[in-house]
């Protein structure tokens, strides 16, 4: 079994408003040191282990996962314990 | 005219989009589950709103991904009128048959009112019955609803006259006041406003009928004589 | 956890555990009576459950048998689900509020969300397709950061679950007091429709039938969620925040329509939902009810998490999952219902003829006590009950007489106050037109929906102004009631019945008690004399905040009314320049416990306004008389803000105007809180006839084009802008969201 980590932000230019309030937020309390927050998603996919589990990854996040047209993906693969 | 209103699990807006049909506009409807139905039996496909599998990952991700939404693509293909409306533009815009995709509202928040959209292309299967620039009043719910497209893709929907809905005074940020669009083709039209909460005067306007009216219209024009 | 199972009878006895359950040492004992041995740490838990004040009613059974329950339309009463109300055609109204109090204070979003839920089950169980939800929810001062975000994520969890299953929110209150600060109040209430022969009852009848299971799967989400909503809020409440359960709309939305599927299948007996105390209430009161008893084994509850307990899992409050009856050996016919739905319905009990609740679990007898002794055993407390200081000190005080020195500044200062001020911020993140049915859409005085299919409609409403309670217990259950009636008949309705969602402090403060005691009163009373039965509710008790600082005695009053044709439909706002505009009822020098007091002073107290039932009920039935008769063109109660208030409100749909001459003391006359008065627009041709409708009716002025709000005595009074009072009035709510606290 592997787990996979899949992290998918939206993509550089597409509006992110719930990171525009996340940042104004912690502009309110004080960290002047923010200067951009951008929100996305984070998720564990267990997965039992084959050859081209990469390949497999990829077709989910571009037929499921992350929507091409606003978000980007990346992930890690790690031995499930 | 025979519709299919085709019910996803967490579709809510469904038995509104059969009324409107069905009781307002007079055609022929059925709720159909996505599961078990065959739409080459029907003359319009209709995907109503709702929270179509909790609105989880992405609005209308999930539905996008199920085998009935191959059924949608030939019907379209074959030109038939697909309306999709608030969770069912959600599904057009995941499974591809519209292009660009949905955000979160500007404001983060759900909204839900009567707003003014303007008629931007009255000549469309869905709009015939407006007049060009006309306004009308339809209600508005939706969380998810920040119409986004790249720059090019958003002058070709204009060039193309595909913007067929666009509000008054934009409530959710989408990119050109974008209301509603039509495929290349026009026969696909995705809009987040709710018509068919809009066909009966008694409960605050009836400008929504209309839409179905000139589906009705088209219908008639171009495959009745023939059925 | 530690495996529970372990701990033998003797330890729970001799440390004491059953008391960290929420038993006291007298009711151990009669547990130990009923079973004539000690109960183990399961069946501690399940007596622990049963019998506290959530499930049991232990403190309010007196106080409750006080409400009038029956009526020539009640089809339901209290006990089941949710009440009915016959509204012919073979049709009813069904419908329930219940509190989420305590889950709300600690997790605002999933408090308020899964308080929707349980509510949309209650209804939905009955056979009923829920269709209308409203929400009755009580905030401190909203300057404050801890209520501002109890407070928005309230109204977004709400929002997140209502908007998800499809049902429209239409309507509710939202009121802002001190007393509220550290303890917010979150009722929620479900109306629904249902043919009569779809009438389900939760009941485990028929010897060897199969007792189901469906929905989500059972976590350790809620464990002890009914105790803790029956303790004090403390410090320690922080720390229970992983009992508070997490709501999945979507899981309800399928069991919504996967159950109203199901009723009209002839192998279900009977049918409930897991509420409060999970599967330890729902399963023994099917069982109690049916005069049965229940075998379940528990390794085939559907499990979230790995090794639960037969504790964990008879406590459980996971939410969305619902328990069935089934005639045995058509268990499979059920299944397939729920299948469609990707829901799995699985058999994990029988229902017996030992009348004993017995639980195996991993081969060994778990539990195995009388089910009558968990739902019907639990100790009754006739608690003492003494008039509170304060209230003898208000009774004593001279009547509190406002001085007004600019009308116009101080009507705006009404209009900004959150209680009156414009709900739209909240209510445009709730969906209240899906299911198409929506006439009258919050802000108006009720909610009304059509009845599809029919000519007919019905009106709703929640209310309960908490300060006439506190400062008069009983005059201030009569206006809840009365109030709430008022709302329905401007709407054009006919008041046909109430749930009562009963918040008080804690029930063994003699003083709190008093005011439970002679609310409840006052409620039956007006009850009685308006024909309205109470026919379900909830009772929430020990709303105290550190420090046992109780809140307001708020017994909210949902009342539910029949329309019986759409063209009655009455709205709250002027129609047409040229109406005439006029005063049903007089008004006198009434401020204790009004908004006006509240905002001059800071606070409450002296006598509340006085209430003759007799006469409220006239006026009543004679406006009602006068909207069927079509001479009405608007009417709107008079209420928090007196007539300058009401008349404000009456003009801003519109913008329009009004030139309106007043009598006597200005101040009075403006802003005092007098009881059943009404202010209605008619045209000018029915004058006379409304005048004979409504004998007592004064005419004070006319509905004008000109934009302006102007009322005069022998000079100007005020005079100001109807645009400018609507947006100060429109505004106040989000400006105080978004100003930082």
């Amino acid at each position: 079994m592997r787990k996979v980590k899949i992290h998918i932000t939206l993509k550089e230019g597409v509006l992110d408003p719930q990171g525009k309030a996340v940042q104004h937020s912690l502009k309110s309390l004080e960290y002047n040191n923010v200067h951009d927050v951008r929100v996305g998603k984070y998720m564990e996919v267990l997965v039992d282990d084959k050859e081209d589990l990469e390949a497999e990854i990829d077709k989910m996040c571009d037929q499921l996962l992350a929507n091409p047209v606003i978000e980007n993906y990346t992930y890690t693969i790690e031995e499930a314990g | 005219m025979k519709c299919a209103v085709v019910v996803f699990p967490g579709s809510n807006c469904d038995r509104d989009m059969y009324h409107a049909v069905k009781d307002e506009l007079g055609a022929d409807a059925d709720l159909v589950w996505y599961q078990e139905a065959n739409l080459a039996d029907y003359d319009a496909v209709l995907l109503p709103g709702g929270f179509s599998y909790g609105d989880y990952l992405r609005s209308g991700a999930m539905a996008a991904t199920s085998p009935i939404v191959e059924q949608i693509r030939a019907a379209a293909e074959a030109g038939k009128p697909v309306l999709g409306v608030c969770n069912g533009f959600q599904i057009l815009l995941e499974s591809g048959l519209l292009p660009g995709a949905m955000l979160p509202n500007k404001k983060l928040k759900f909204m839900c009112h009567t707003e003014t959209l303007i008629v931007e292309n009255a000549d469309t299967p869905f709009t015939q019955q407006y007049k060009e620039k006309e306004e009308i009043q339809i209600p508005i719910a939706h969380g998810d609803g920040n119409y986004f497209c790249d720059q090019t893709t958003l002058e070709r929907l204009r060039e193309n006259k595909q913007v067929v809905f666009t509000y008054q005074t934009n409530p959710n940020g989408s990119a050109g006041d974008i209301a509603g669009i039509v495929n290349e083709r026009g026969n696909v039209l995705g809009m987040m406003p709710h018509p068919e909460r809009a066909v009966d005067a008694l409960l605050g306007t009836d400008d929504g009928l209309r839409l179905f009216q000139s589906i009705l219209t088209y219908w008639r024009e171009h495959y009745a004589i023939n059925a | 956890m530690p495996s529970t199972l372990e701990i033998s009878p003797e330890t729970i006895e001799q440390n004491r555990l059953y008391a960290d359950m929420g038993l006291t040492d007298e009711e151990y004992t009669s547990v130990v009576k009923i079973l004539g041995r000690r109960p183990n740490y399961t069946e501690t838990g399940l007596f622990s459950v049963m019998w506290s004040e959530h499930c049991s009613y232990k403190n309010s059974k007196p106080l409750l048998k006080k409400f009038p329950t029956e009526g020539p339309h009640v089809l339901q009463g209290p006990g089941e689900g949710a009440g009915i109300i016959d509204i012919g055609d073979d049709q009813a109204v069904v419908f329930k509020i219940e509190s989420h109090n305590h889950p709300s204070a600690v997790e605002p979003y999933q408090g308020a969300a899964t308080g929707v839920g349980g509510i949309l089950r209650d209804v939905f169980s009955m056979g009923a397709r829920p269709v209308a939800l409203l929400n009755s929810l009580r905030f401190g001062s909203l300057e404050r950061p801890r209520v501002k975000y109890l407070f928005e994520e309230v109204v977004r969890g709400i929002a997140g679950y209502g908007n998800c299953v499809g049902v429209p929110t239409v309507g509710g209150e939202v009121q802002f007091d001190d007393a509220y600060n550290g303890n917010p109040l979150v009722n929620a209430m479900c109306v629904g429709l249902i043919d009569h022969k779809d009438i389900q009852k939760g009941i485990a009848a028929g010897i060897g039938n199969t007792v189901m299971y469906v929905g989500a799967k059972t976590g350790r989400d809620g464990i002890h969620g009914a105790t803790f909503a029956s303790e004090e809020l403390s410090e320690e409440s922080e720390e229970k925040r992983p009992s508070v359960q997490v709501g999945d709309p979507f899981m309800e939305k399928l069991l919504i329509e996967a159950c109203l599927e199901v009723i009209h299948h002839d192998a279900l007996v009977g049918i409930q939902d897991m509420g409060a105390a999970g599967l330890t209430s729902s399963a023994s009161e099917m069982a109690s009810k049916a005069g049965t008893g229940m075998t379940m084994n528990l390794d085939h509850i559907p499990q979230r998490e790995e090794n639960m307990t037969a504790y964990e899992m008879m406590l459980s409050e996971s939410q969305e999952r619902m328990l069935l009856v089934v005639e045995k050996g058509r268990e499979e016919e059920i299944a397939a219902v729920f299948r469609k739905y990707d829901l799995e319905a699985v058999a994990v009990g029988e229902v017996t003829d030992t009348k004993r609740f017995r639980l195996e679990h991993h081969g060994e007898v778990a539990a195995d006590v009388p089910v009558d002794s968990l739902a019907e055993d639990a100790p009754v407390y006739h608690q003492p009950s003494k008039i509170p200081e304060y209230y003898e000190e208000f009774q004593r005080m001279e009547d509190f007489k406002p001085v007004v020195t600019d009308y116009t500044k101080t009507l705006l200062e009404l209009l900004q106050q959150p209680t009156i001020a414009s709900k739209e911020w909240v209510y445009d993140q709730y969906d209240y037109m899906v299911q198409t049915n929506t006439v009258v859409s919050p802000g108006s005085d009720a909610a009304v929906l059509r009845v599809r299919g029919t000519n007919k409609a019905l009106a709703m409403t929640t209310d309960c102004n908490s300060r006439y309670i506190y400062l008069d217990p009983e005059v201030g259950g009569q206006i809840a009631v009365a109030e709430a009636a008022r709302n329905i008949v401007c709407s054009g309705g006919r008041p046909l019945g109430i749930t009562d969602g009963l918040n008080y402090g804690s029930p063994e403060n003699p003083e709190i008690f008093w005011q439970m005691e002679k609310s409840v009163d006052g409620m039956s009373e007006a009850c009685r004399m308006l024909g309205t039965p109470v026919i379900s509710g909830n009772v929430s008790l020990y709303n105290e905040s550190f420090g046992g600082q109780a809140i307001y005695p708020t017994p909210i009053v949902g009342m539910v009314g029949l329309i019986e044709d759409v063209s009655h439909i009455t709205r709250s706002h002027a129609k047409a320049a040229g109406d005439l505009i006029y005063v049903i009822g007089e008004t006198k020098p009434e401020f204790g416990g009004s908004e006006l007091q509240g905002l001059f002073e800071g606070r409450h107290f002296g006598k509340a306004p006085e209430l003759d039932l007799e006469v409220e009920a006239l006026r009543q039935n004679q406006l009602l008389t006068a909207i069927r008769s079509g001479l009405v063109e608007s009417a709107h109660d008079l209420s928090e803000g007196g007539l300058a208030v009401a008349l404000a409100e009456t003009l801003f749909d519109q913008e329009l105007g009004c030139d309106v001459t007043i009598e006597g003391d200005i101040t009075t006359a403006l802003f005092a809180e007098t009881q059943s008065r009404f202010l209605v627009t008619i045209h000018p041709e029915n004058k006379d006839a409304f005048e004979q409708a409504a004998p007592g009716a004064q005419q004070i002025g006319t509905v004008t084009d000109d934009g302006m709000y102007t009322v005069k005595q022998k000079d100007v009074v005020m005079e100001e802008k109807t645009s400018v009072l609507k947006t100060a009035w429109k505004g106040a709510l989000s400006c105080l969201v978004k100003s930082k606290a």
